[in-house]
């Protein structure tokens, strides 16, 4: 591995979570950095600090791609789902089959006729619905594709507080890629071959999470919260096979795992949608006082969208649709779930 | 009825690539057969070695492999299993046993005599042999044969079977990437993965390769066709290598896989049959079988090794029909073993004299079958250009040596290959549903059979094939109306490059339903749709119709009904 070990890596996307993922990296080897904007680069250049991350000595910040791809052989792409796309179109032709591409977004990538709407569409399938990691496999050449996800709050990972995370893909060589990259003595990393599974599970969280920050909102305490989490475990299982997913990826680090911890965090985005909804605010309102879009909120209506397609009934996420864009009052819609008449526990292992 | 099925082929023959048969890699392999089959076994036990690496998993390997032997035998005795066969892994057996008193050292290079004696045995089993001779003469006996059928049959008039005015060609129509396949063939190694219908699958095949000039290929054959004593005689001539599906040990396992792999890796052309085994239920093959698709990886990928830049080109093949002979036992093999994970028992019902019989028909009879030559791919499944190169989806060119790539080297990694071959996988099935070529036929069975199935939603598949057939009828005009809109969506489907369709689904829609209703199934003795007295759709069969609309299924049409 002597060859590899020369060869920094590469992180696209200068966010929250990449540059903490950069100064994770940087312990073991040397990172070259990507920032869209040039301006950014420049000053992470001058000031050695981004986000209020301050910045490991060897991570070197770079504008430019085609840099990046040829001095790396493995690169962690960290954008937004809705930029996820359109970033891979650029980076993707300067990749070849021998890169190794571990992606650390939680979203879902969508295909819509011109001038459509999630609401509009006919059906909505994984025909149109994609995850990152097939975006990067039709965007470029690169078949060896992992993704990064459980418990990873960027504030937590920063102050080195202990953690651990997930690398899925279907390739055991970049399991071991991901571990010896990312692993340290505060943070533990596992491996999972169900790619897909572990993808859609931190997609899938994020409605919980919206439902937790109600639940929250409306001032009820950890007896409701235990209720949530078990149930939402349950319909992330249900809702994650039919995307493709395999049942255990949903218990594991990347399933429960995340899903408690970004059910019990109020710094979460997706939380705060939901607990200021419980408050009585109006999704418009809260929208426009935050600088980034929860992911959650579009995730809740792709969801939806592909539940009628698979014919699912997924409670906890057509009810929070009808909160969220059909009016209904928080203390309602948990009105209509404690008296909806389902009562097996777990019925799908 | 004579019914022009498709435009007039051009009917020009294509002149061979390679001049004589000692030049064909397939001649080159049986020539010096011996050692080839003893590399074979040396590598195979090499690799055996690599997966049971400690001796006691070796004799444990072994013994079960006796035993899964000795049960075969008294279970399913097929006609070609060799007459010596219970003699010699009784000797296994004993020799296996005798083991336990032996030293250390000594049992350890009997063992290595064993491992040895059962690979070699599985490679002679395993092994064609290609005959120039027997070659030219089946080839000209299936030219000839077919010939004076065809024209017996068709030109009713005395002394016409004597003539020449229709051959093979005008029956059998060859479609698709022709030229491409040309060329590969000639640059490196190709491997043709065609969908699997029929038995007779093989001998068109044969058949085909040969009329396109190209030099004969390296079959795997599915063991129970050499039941058959026809079968037997062309496919041993043809160079086929036999699979014997009952085995499932490991070391036969390794044999063959190194079979394919050492004949790619010399150069031999061949074909899989990738679903493993005809189509049960007449859908398009979804899920492949991968043990001998990975083999044209691990060639591959042995040769980027060596240093070797020949590549292996992946041809995916559909063979479409109006009418699969065992259409009305297949099916119901399907449905019997439906949500159960059982083995298919290999029941031929079709002896040589059926085969006769039914080429007769299929000559006298207006059914013609086509045959789409697919895209070459590269073995990580993308498309070629007409140089052998292979292109990204931007089209441009990739180096897939890339593929195999850690650290600026080429290595082997079997999980990562293992992967590969589930993408490749993927990829050919992707491909045979572009390349598919619907028929009339196809469309009057999928649009009687959804429609039917349409009008009972409260049924699942098995409650709805119950229904006696004589309840089923469709009015001719709402048939049609629908056929109508299904066949636009599918010229839609083809523009955008998702399916393909014979010509003779074109132009006026009574007649091409017409068209489509007399040659679906044709010969069975049951009809799966055809036309009452009133000229309303009925079905006198309905598994074997669910059979013949199968076909279509994939493609999301039944939405539409």
């Amino acid at each position: 591995m002597k060859s590899s070990s020369d060869k920094p890596v590469g992180v696209v996307g200068a966010g929250n979570f990449g540059t903490v993922i950069a100064n994770i990296l940087a312990e073991n080897r040397k990172v070259l950095l990507y920032a869209r904007d040039e301006d950014a680069v420049d000053r992470m250049i001058r000031k050695q600090e981004n986000r209020g991350h301050k910045m490991h000595a060897n991570v070197e910040p770079t504008g430019d791609m085609a840099h990046l791809a040829r001095e790396c052989d493995v690169i962690f792409p960290i954008v937004p789902s809705q930029h996820f796309r359109s970033m891979m179109k650029k980076l993707g032709p300067y990749l070849h089959p021998y890169h190794i591409l571990i992606h650390g977004t939680k979203g879902f990538d969508i295909k819509l006729p011109k001038g459509g709407s999630i609401e509009t569409a006919r059906t909505l399938s994984r025909r149109e619905v994609k995850t990152m990691s097939e975006v990067i496999c039709e965007e470029s050449v690169v078949v060896r594709v992992g993704c990064l996800a459980g418990p990873n709050l960027s504030k937590e990972l920063s102050q080195r507080q202990p953690g651990a995370t997930v690398v899925a893909s279907h390739f055991n060589e970049v399991i071991q890629v991901g571990k010896r990259l990312l692993r340290n003595d505060r943070f533990q990393v596992y491996g999972n071959n169900d790619l897909v599974g572990v993808e859609i599970a931190g997609v899938l969280k994020n409605i919980i999470a919206i439902a937790s920050g109600a639940l929250s909102g409306l001032g009820y305490g950890e007896n409701a919260k235990g209720l949530l989490i078990s149930r939402g475990a349950v319909e992330m299982v249900y809702m994650g096979r039919a995307l493709g997913g395999d049942t255990k990826a949903f218990l594991g680090v990347a399933g429960i795992g995340d899903l408690v911890t970004t059910c019990n965090s109020p710094m979460s985005r997706n939380f705060t949608v939901g607990y200021r909804l419980a408050q009585g605010e109006k999704l418009k309102d809260i929208l426009e006082s935050m600088e980034e879009v929860a992911e959650g909120i579009n995730t809740v209506r792709i969801v939806k969208k592909c539940a009628e397609y698979y014919k699912l009934r997924p409670l906890i996420t057509d009810t929070l649709y009808k909160v969220l864009f059909e009016g209904m009052t928080v203390q309602d819609a948990l009105d209509y779930l404690m008296r909806y008449p389902l009562n097996v526990d777990i019925d799908f292992i | 009825m004579e019914i022009l099925e498709e435009k007039k082929n051009k009917n020009i023959g294509y002149e061979p690539i390679l001049d004589g048969i000692p030049d064909w890699p397939v001649y080159q392999l049986s020539k010096n057969r011996k050692e080839f089959l003893e590399e074979v076994t040396q590598k195979s036990i090499e690799q055996i070695r690599l997966l049971r690496p400690t001796r006691k998993q070796l004799i444990e390997e072994l013994e079960t492999t006796v035993h899964r032997e000795q049960n075969r035998m008294k279970r399913n005795r097929w006609r070609v299993d060799p007459k010596d066969e219970s003699r010699f892994w009784m000797k296994v057996k004993n020799e296996l046993i005798e083991l336990n008193n032996k030293s250390a050292e000594e049992s350890e290079k009997k063992e290595e005599q064993i491992l040895h004696s059962i690979v070699s045995r599985y490679a002679n089993e395993i092994a064609g042999n290609f005959k120039p001779s027997s070659y030219k003469f089946a080839r000209e006996a299936t030219k000839f044969w077919f010939g004076r059928l065809l024209n017996g049959a068709r030109v009713k008039k005395f002394g016409a079977i004597f003539r020449n005015q229709y051959t093979l060609r005008d029956k059998i129509h060859i479609v698709g990437k022709v030229k491409m396949l040309r060329k590969l063939a000639s640059q490196g190694t190709v491997v043709m993965v065609p969908t699997h219908f029929s038995n007779l699958d093989s001998i068109l095949i044969g058949w085909i390769i040969h009329s396109l000039g190209l030099p004969a290929f390296l079959y795997g054959a599915g063991l129970n066709l050499f039941n058959i004593s026809i079968f037997a005689y062309f496919m041993n001539s043809l160079g086929a290598y036999k699979v014997d599906r009952r085995k499932k040990n490991l070391p036969y396992l390794e044999t063959l896989k190194m079979y394919s792999n050492l004949a790619l890796q010399k150069g031999a052309h061949s074909i899989f049959f990738p679903g493993g085994t005809r189509s049960r239920s007449g859908l398009i093959e979804k899920q492949l079988k991968l043990g001998l698709l990975s083999t044209t990886i691990e060639a591959q990928r042995n040769l980027y090794l060596d240093n070797e830049p020949r590549k292996i080109f992946v041809v995916p093949v559909t063979l479409n029909y109006h009418f699969v002979l065992e259409a009305p036992d297949l099916i119901e093999d399907y449905l019997q073993v439906k949500g159960q994970d059982r083995y298919f028992p290999e029941q031929d019902n079709y002896g040589s004299f059926q085969l006769l019989k039914f080429m007769f028909k299929f000559f006298t009879k207006g059914s013609s079958i086509s045959v789409s030559i697919g895209p070459g791919l590269d073995v990580m499944g993308n498309y070629v250009n007409d140089d052998g190169n292979s292109l990204d989806a931007n089209q441009n060119i990739i180096n897939p040596r890339e593929y195999f790539m850690t650290d600026g080297k080429v290595t082997i990694d079997k999980q990562r290959e293992n992967e590969y071959t589930r993408m490749l996988a993927s990829r050919i099935v992707g491909e045979y549903h572009r390349i598919n070529r619907i028929f009339a036929s196809h469309l009057v069975a999928f649009v009687a059979f959804e429609m039917w199935l349409k009008k009972y939603p409260k049924l699942d598949l098995f409650g709805f094939l119950r229904l006696p057939e004589e309840d089923l009828v469709i009015p001719y005009e709402e048939f049609k109306a629908t056929f109508k809109k299904i066949r636009k969506e599918i010229y839609k489907m083809k523009d955008e490059g998702k399916v393909h369709h014979a010509t003779h689904l074109k132009g006026d829609l009574d007649l091409v339903i017409q068209r489509g209703i007399d040659n679906v199934g044709v010969f069975h003795l049951k009809r799966p749709v055809l036309k009452n007295k009133k000229g309303d759709i009925v079905t006198q069969d309905l598994n074997v119709l669910y059979y013949y609309h199968n076909r279509l299924v994939g493609y999301d049409l039944e939405k539409l009904i």
